[in-house]
């Protein structure tokens, strides 16, 4: 299980800003290690964002997105005690999800 | 002559074996756009996520850095504040696959996203929006790479 996302969610005015800070590899499948091997892609591909349960963004991500990904939305409508919820999935198959209370 | 419980610990370690090498295809989600992912250029880009011709256009704004010191490290950010946005593409052109993320987007939020890409060299950020209607509009920003983010 990879570690866990830094979720920060504040309201300013009738919306929320959200920030995740995501620990993720990201190798591109590209580099090469020092023996001469390409090291496998490893990525996040997708990337859900919910807002009470309610899916409000969908993302598709390759390997050009930077390590240890970050990722800014604003919601709309959203307002303190909301729970948002992120979620990814890499290429391997490996899965995260964490929450946090709009404030 | 062997017996049956030879016979079962080996169909287990088959098992084994099929999950482990079997399984890996079946976890890739069906929904990544791999055809998106793999084009080359921002034409081509679209064109796999079924949008037409891209249009350059004032009302899609790309932000990040002129010079980026770190290719591995480049904030950028997207935005329009255009109504009917459905998905938002971000793209770097020079990079081996040039598409780097896409926003599907709903009404409940603002098409405004901020994430940090690689870059492998100077290079055009690009941004696209594909509406509702079926326009695409897009557009984009030269960014200095003085130290590259990809290969090694």
């Amino acid at each position: 299980m990879a570690d866990p996302m830094r979720i920060r969610a504040q309201v300013a005015g009738d919306k929320a800003t959200v920030r995740v800070l995501m620990s993720h590899e990201m190798e591109t499948g590209q580099r090469k290690d020092s023996a001469g091997k390409v090291i496998p892609a490893w990525f996040i591909q997708d990337v859900t964002a919910a807002i009470n349960g309610k899916t409000v963004l969908t993302a598709q991500w390759g390997p050009s997105v930077a390590k240890n990904p970050f990722l800014q939305f604003t919601v709309r409508g959203a307002k303190a005690g909301d729970k948002i919820t992120v979620s990814w999935a890499d290429n391997r198959g490996d899965k995260r999800t964490d929450e946090t209370t709009v404030s | 002559m062997q017996t049956r419980r030879e016979i079962l610990s080996r169909s287990a370690t088959v098992v084994g074996l099929l999950a482990t090498a079997g399984m890996l295809p079946k976890t890739v989600l069906a929904a990544w756009s791999q055809a998106a992912f793999e084009a080359k250029n921002m034409a081509d880009a679209v064109k796999a996520l079924g949008g037409g011709a891209p249009v350059e256009s004032k009302d899609v704004t790309i932000t990040g850095p002129d010079i980026a010191e770190n290719g591995a490290v480049v904030p950028v950010g997207c935005a329009t504040a255009l109504p009917g946005v459905k998905r938002m593409l971000l793209l770097v052109e020079k990079n081996p696959n040039a598409l780097a993320a896409v926003f599907d987007v709903t009404d409940a939020v603002e098409t405004n996203f901020s994430t940090r890409v690689k870059m492998g060299q100077t290079s055009n950020v690009i941004a696209v929006a594909m509406m509702g209607d079926g326009k695409v509009l897009f557009a984009q920003k030269e960014i200095k790479v003085t130290l590259g983010g990809c290969g090694g």
